[in-house]
């Protein structure tokens, strides 16, 4: 057993920022556990985010590189990290809880008979991984007992980026065996949806939908709302998956990252997804039926009630007090 | 095409949720549940493939009883039979242990194609699919939004962070998670309801399946999030509350 391996996501040849996060998780892991922590870059040219990596405090950073890890593959990233987990036999490998990470690690870890304890939001001791059920309205502690390395993702925003701690570590290469015959998918290059014309990644105020409005009529509902405020209108991922709104009003992890002086969520029951795309958000009112909804969470003013008699009010008295 | 949509019976999501009182789950009694929202999009994605290209749809699901109306309702829709694992201890078994599950009751039926959503409403795992293909020995993509049939197989549109998408080519038969979006989702018609009542629902005790059922990660503790921001709650009826609101949001905060 040889301690913590964190696996660096590349973004841009750079690591990402919640690879960083990942760092973050491990090193305070590795505190708890007693273990020292590692990186791992995969990749075909890994030297430039093994340098950047290597500035961190780890006891080493290792390389894993093949010219067949040039384009991210589950075949090829899982084959790879098997590879080196079964040599190198780590307690624990974290992830940063990416969409990638998320196509791929359940493979790696069934492969070793274990599973990956996915979108941790923190841990305590045993180790005990603490991750959300039933949309965000519970938590759930899972504490792993496979007799393999035990395999954490965690979420983005759980655990701070700017904790990572500075250092100078060794680099090393490993050399994964593969053929590219157990390759069986073909990834073409990533393209962007249709033009994006409505930026609410700038947009200073705004007003955003969720599944508690029930109705594709009730929307004029939020839009009376926003226009009352000078609003661009969004909405959570259900309401654009049903047409009601286009999708490039979509507001969370899939569409847009928003960052408003203030945030009107109206019936909006805050599943993880939205909320990552909000976190920017300076002020947040939750307006919301269900007194338990994460949402309220994120809110720094809540409305608790039915969202057709609570919208029209406000509106009404957004105009009077202008 | 001979597809297979692994479905999931899960708590609606306007259910009120309580917990046990073993703080180890929630209290089943008394719920009401309905079919996991992006199952019912791979549903959809498997009922649409069908029409275009021939075959069959066969719906699986694992859980106890009650799974039955869930079974009938995509039944009802239009898949041709269905396959009941039934297990009562569904939520105790870990996320390998539930694919090991499907992937038992799955494998004698060679289908091409296997399509499961993206996550469940509940536990949010996001693996089952993932899981399978490599217990099936079968290449996977996840988090699709489209599928098309091509000479060599299948090319498939994968969501990708912050609005990028990516297609990618894969040989049948393979394993796809759907992610819900991709299509619009069809409706009962009465006449499906109909029909639904005399199509095949095989049901397999769990036991039968004979699968290894060590526990590699266990649940042992729900709780309620603990409130980490204090959120002002504006009391009184709607115009109280929201003339508060302007209050605050004007001269507390002064965003407005």
């Amino acid at each position: 057993m040889s301690g913590i391996y964190v696996v660096i996501e590349e973004r841009d040849g750079r690591a990402s920022r919640i690879s960083w996060e990942a760092v973050a998780a491990g090193q305070k892991l590795a505190t708890l556990a007693g273990q020292t922590v590692n990186a791992i870059v995969l990749g075909a040219q890994t030297e430039a985010i093994a340098a950047e990596v290597a500035a961190k405090a780890f006891a080493k950073v290792v390389r894993i590189e093949h010219p067949l890890l040039a384009a991210y593959t589950a075949d090829g990233f899982t084959l790879a990290l098997q590879q080196f987990i079964e040599s190198d036999k780590p307690d624990y490998v974290v992830f940063p809880h990416t969409y990638q990470v998320r196509d791929y690690a359940p493979k790696l870890a069934a492969r070793l008979g274990q599973v990956l304890i996915g979108d941790v939001t923190g841990f305590g001791d045993g180790p005990v991984f603490t991750r959300q059920l039933m949309q965000g309205r519970l938590n759930g502690s899972y504490r792993p007992t496979g007799n393999g390395p035990c395999f954490v993702s965690v979420q983005a925003g759980a655990f701070r980026a700017d904790e990572t701690q500075p250092g100078a570590a060794a680099i090393s290469t490993f050399t994964p065996t593969i053929e590219p015959a157990q390759i069986r998918t073909k990834p073409s290059e990533r393209f962007r949806g249709a033009a994006q014309t409505v930026d609410l990644g700038s947009a200073q105020l705004i007003v955003g939908v969720g599944r508690g409005i029930k109705d594709a009529a009730n929307i004029p509902i939020a839009q009376d709302l926003a226009t009352a405020l000078g609003a661009e209108l969004g909405a959570s991922r259900p309401i654009c998956d049903n047409g009601w709104l286009p999708m490039e009003r979509q507001i969370g992890s899939s569409g847009q990252t928003i960052s408003p002086k203030l945030y009107i969520a109206v019936g909006i029951s805050g599943a993880i997804q939205h909320l990552v795309g909000i976190k920017g958000s300076q002020c947040v009112v939750a307006i919301n039926k269900d007194a338990d909804a994460p949402i309220f969470e994120a809110a720094d003013y809540g409305i608790v009630g039915d969202l057709m008699e609570v919208v029209p009010a406000l509106t009404e008295a957004v105009k009077a007090a202008q | 095409m001979k597809i297979i949509v692994a479905i999931k019976q899960v708590p609606e999501r306007d259910a009120q949720i309580r917990i046990d009182t073993a703080g180890k789950w929630i209290e089943e009694s008394g719920l009401q549940y309905a079919l996991n929202e992006s199952d019912a999009y791979a549903l959809e994605e498997a009922l649409q493939l069908k029409e275009k290209h021939g075959g069959e749809v066969v719906v699986l699901t694992a859980g106890p009883e009650r799974v039955g109306p869930t079974i009938r309702e995509a039944l009802a829709k239009g898949a041709d039979r269905a396959i009941h694992i039934d297990c009562a201890d569904l939520g105790s078994r870990d996320a390998l242990g539930v694919a090991r599950l499907l992937a038992a009751a799955l494998k004698p039926e060679a289908p091409d194609l296997v399509l499961t959503g993206l996550q469940s409403d509940d536990l949010g795992q996001g693996q089952t699919g993932v899981i399978l293909a490599e217990l099936l020995g079968l290449p996977h993509s996840s988090l699709i939004l489209h599928v098309d049939k091509t000479d060599s197989g299948l090319t498939v549109k994968r969501e990708l962070e912050e609005g990028w998408f990516q297609n990618i080519d894969l040989p049948t038969p393979a394993v796809l998670t759907i992610q819900s979006g991709g299509n619009k989702l069809r409706y009962a018609t009465l006449m499906g309801i109909k029909r639904a009542k005399t199509k095949e629902v095989r049901t397999v005790p769990a036991s039968e399946l004979a699968v290894d059922s060590t526990l590699v990660a266990v649940l042992e503790r729900v709780s309620l999030p603990q409130k980490q921001k204090s959120t002002q709650i504006l009391p009184g009826n709607p115009k109280e509350a929201a003339a508060a609101l302007v209050e605050k949001l004007k001269f507390e905060a002064r965003v407005l």
